[in-house]
């Protein structure tokens, strides 16, 4: 989890010939991290098993692993991996060998903590149903961030989103005793938000970052203010949503790993993998999608041709509003099923973070929020095992986390070109 | 309101060199009324307290049926509800600047004198930290920062000053400057972090601030269950008291025991001196604003933008870390979850309605100080929880942020009012 490229970034300034390609560093930064992994987790675990299995519960058939040496040789693998980065045309690998070289760095950490635990068995089916959970906020907020991004509008407030959401879909989910209801409301409480951030940044030209933080503390304080005068005296009256209901899809839920993930889901699930889908095809196969990547990329130019400029805008920034809303829902209706102040806690801005990782690209966002969710899910299962680190400090990790992968993986991203900056016709 | 444009509209600079000047009276109207940065902050504070009222009026069980049958008794429904909104904004003004009722007792001799300071001197305990972090956060700004850290910076300032305040037996004077130093010490460090990030490696300030928040945040939820800071006669998560040598003397003692006012307000005061003096007369306040400005000018004039951030950044976290330190070395002295409150994300909204200027900030302070002691008075007496105050307080930035915006509600002329822009124009990630 440590940034691989700032070891060379100094020694790539005085190159010229650019020696340090991506790879190169990549590869340089996975090696060191590989033999670190190697060193000290091997030292650190015990000879006792490190076990996997690919069911749900920790019972059955499992895979079995030495803790010392478990560690030990992914550590190293995740080394190979790095050096594999330094072979010629291994621009062609890169994704994959990146990809097999963390995997084996963090397979490497799990053998030093399983082995160390009262409990070392580490249901795999388990951890990875509660990754796509705890990824399904960020996917909405990340398919939001996208969407306004694209068409040039920075949507810091997604936080603002997911609360307004989350306080709307409990209330209404609450008195119309339907979560249907309360899913509707969330959408429209996170359009109530966005439309104060077109209004302000599109209309008044107001700063949009400034105008994101400031729609944050204001839908923080509203939401506050209202549970404490409304739901915290009635709670059950006002903040008693019931939770919403798992369909399972007969055959399919029964196909091992993913089928108990992606088939016997609830509706947030379904939901987000069918917007990643829309929101995909809408950008880079219709119009609208054509429209939008030209007025984020070069607003003159659309408008030249005849594009409305801040109309598009605007309805960008009242949709992303709209799902980050529903990603609000899940607070209220599914990871809880009550409503409490700040319960976001920087959810948004994870993911923000997810968009950033995955490239404004809907399917890029997917794998990103998979990726924290994992990182969550991991702190939460170790936390629940007898971990011999601290909980506080595993509950950093999706925070270590994003910080690693904004400063580290992604390099310097590159956004939108007219990205955050206001249209002016004329 | 719709006065406004019949005095703003005639005796413009048309009238000819024939026409007289127009008397004094209407010209300041004129100017007062052409919306400049003054007149926007006010009418921002009366539509945000109006907003404010329309939320105390939907939250009151009471008043919303009474609304139900508005039609049929509408007087009733409007009565009441000013009573309920004087009632509240009463108590606000009561808790924040003076209480007249008790001014009189204190007069009679009823009460103690010290009792009619009460209110401002919890003002300007609540304005102490705010001063802090509008300062971390503007000078940020200033240099085309966004720090949203600056809550996170806050709560490392405290652990640090804290820690010092009664971990190390030092003498009196000198304990107290020491926690202090560590406070900064500690927010600088945080601050240096997403600094040096962004200068490496480009990522995006506020991703890693934000995330560094959380972070500082269960820190400290670790720390003070640590067998070395846990308080051993409490059952509850909360940390040994700080040493009586290591804490902020309080500046109105001999008046009374319950005014909170310390020597921080002091040390804030200190602060915005410095950083005005840096901000106008230092070479690297003029690189911040040269790189805030437009760095890619900054570095053709031969500037290092990348160690102007983090320069940046590290002033900017010494100077939250300082906030941080006034909340536990002042009136919490010890340290808990929530040691610091809220006094980070409120020290964005000071910095941005301060418009990133040293005195502005200090004056949003104070006004946000007076908001919070105010507010707390509201809710004891008047029963409206405390976050109708931090809606007051977004709101009010709201609309100083778009003075367009107030300027359509009032139909206010001219554009003088200055924004809160960026200091770049539009940021990007």
């Amino acid at each position: 989890m440590t940034a691989p490229d700032t070891v060379p970034a100094t020694a790539a300034v005085a190159e010229p010939a650019r020696f340090w390609t991506r790879e190169r560093k990549a590869g340089t930064g996975l090696g060191v991290t590989g033999l670190v992994a190697a060193a000290l987790f091997g030292a650190l675990a015990s000879d006792r098993p490190a076990a996997f299995t690919l069911a749900e519960t920790t019972a059955g058939d499992t895979v079995e692993i030495n803790g010392t040496l478990g560690a030990v040789v992914f550590g190293l693998l995740a080394a190979v991996a790095g050096a594999a980065l330094w072979a010629p045309r291994a621009r062609r690998w890169f994704v994959l060998l990146l990809a097999a070289g963390i995997v084996a760095v963090v397979v490497s950490f799990l053998c030093w903590q399983l082995s160390r635990s009262p409990q070392n068995v580490l249901p795999l089916g388990n951890v990875i149903r509660s990754s796509v959970i705890f990824a399904l906020p960020l996917i909405f907020g990340g398919l939001a961030g996208t969407i306004g991004e694209r068409s040039g509008v920075i949507n810091i407030a997604i936080e603002g989103q997911f609360i307004m959401g989350a306080f709307f879909a409990a209330l209404v989910a609450t008195v119309a005793a339907s979560v249907w209801f309360g899913i509707v409301a969330a959408a429209i409480g996170g359009l109530l938000i966005a439309a104060l951030l077109a209004m302000l940044a599109i209309r008044f030209v107001v700063d949009q970052i400034v105008v994101g933080v400031v729609l944050i503390v204001f839908a923080l304080g509203v939401t506050g203010f209202l549970f404490e005068q409304l739901m915290a005296p009635a709670p059950t009256r006002y903040n008693a949503p019931s939770r919403v209901p798992t369909w399972e899809v007969p055959a399919l839920s029964d196909i091992p790993l993913v089928g108990p993930v992606l088939f016997r889901a609830n509706i947030f699930v379904y939901l987000a993998l069918a917007l990643v889908v829309l929101v995909y095809v809408g950008l880079f196969h219709t119009r609208w999608g054509l429209r939008t990547r030209a007025v984020g990329e070069h607003p003159a130019a659309a408008d030249t041709v005849g594009v409305k400029v801040l109309g598009l805008r605007y309805l960008n920034v009242l949709l992303a509003g709209a799902i980050a809303g529903v990603g609000g829902a899940y607070f209220t209706l599914l990871a809880t099923t009550n409503f409490n102040k700040g319960m976001t806690a920087g959810l948004g801005f994870i993911a923000l973070a997810t968009m950033i990782f995955g490239r404004w690209n809907p399917v890029g966002v997917l794998l990103a929020a998979v990726f924290f969710g994992f990182s969550r899910a991991l702190a939460v299962y170790l936390g629940s095992i007898g971990s011999p680190i601290p909980s506080q400090f595993l509950n950093m990790l999706p925070y270590l986390a994003t910080i690693a992968v904004v400063a580290g993986l992604v390099g310097r991203a590159r956004p939108p070109a007219a990205d955050g900056k206001p249209y002016i016709k004329g | 309101m719709s006065t406004t444009t019949s005095t703003t509209g005639g005796g413009g600079p048309r009238g000819g060199r024939h026409a007289p000047p127009p008397p004094f009276a209407l010209r300041f109207l004129q100017q007062l009324w052409s919306a400049n940065t003054v007149t926007v902050t006010v009418l921002a504070i009366v539509l945000a307290l109006l907003v404010g009222a329309i939320l105390i009026i939907i939250a009151d069980p009471q008043l919303r049926t009474m609304y139900g049958y508005f039609f049929a008794r509408p007087t009733d429904a409007l009565g009441a509800s000013w009573d309920r909104v004087a009632d509240a904004y009463a108590n606000l003004f009561r808790g924040a600047i003076v209480d007249p009722g008790v001014v009189a007792r204190v007069i009679e001799g009823e009460l103690p004198p010290a009792r009619a300071f009460a209110p401002i001197s919890e003002t300007l305990r609540f304005a102490t930290p705010l001063v802090f972090t509008g300062l971390a956060f503007a000078i940020a700004f200033r240099g085309g920062l966004f720090n949203i850290g600056v809550q996170g910076q806050a709560i490392l300032g405290a652990i640090g000053a804290a820690l010092v305040g009664f971990l190390l037996p030092l003498p009196v004077v000198l304990h107290l400057v020491a926690a202090v130093l560590a406070g900064a010490l500690l927010g600088a460090t945080w601050g240096f972090i997403p600094g040096f990030l962004k200068a490496r490696t480009g990522a995006h300030e506020v991703i890693v601030t934000i995330m560094l928040n959380w972070v500082g945040l269960i820190f400290l939820g670790w720390l003070i269950v640590q067998a070395w800071v846990a308080d051993p006669t409490r059952a509850d998560a909360i940390s040994r008291p700080v040493d009586e040598s290591a804490r902020l003397p309080r500046l109105l003692a001999w008046l009374g025991p319950g005014l909170r006012v310390d020597l921080g307000i002091v040390l804030a005061v200190l602060a915005v001196v410095a950083v005005a003096w840096l901000l106008r007369r230092a070479t690297f306040g003029f690189e911040l604003r040269a790189v805030g400005l437009s760095p890619d000018a900054a570095r053709v004039a031969g500037m290092s933008v990348t160690g102007t951030y983090v320069m940046v950044m590290v002033v900017a976290g010494a100077l939250a870390g300082l906030g941080g330190m006034t909340m536990v070395l002042g009136p919490a002295l010890a340290l808990t979850p929530a040691v610091i409150g809220n006094v980070g994300f409120d020290g964005i909204l000071v910095g941005l309605l301060g418009r990133a200027k040293p005195w502005g900030v200090f004056a949003a302070a104070l006004l946000f100080g007076a908001l919070q002691a105010g507010g707390n008075r509201m809710q004891v007496s008047s029963g409206v929880s405390l976050e109708l105050v931090q809606v007051i307080q977004a709101l009010i930035v709201v609309f100083v942020a778009a003075p367009a915006l107030v300027k359509a509600i009032f139909a206010l002329r001219a554009a003088r009012a200055r924004s809160i822009a960026a200091a770049d124009g539009g940021h990007g990630w």
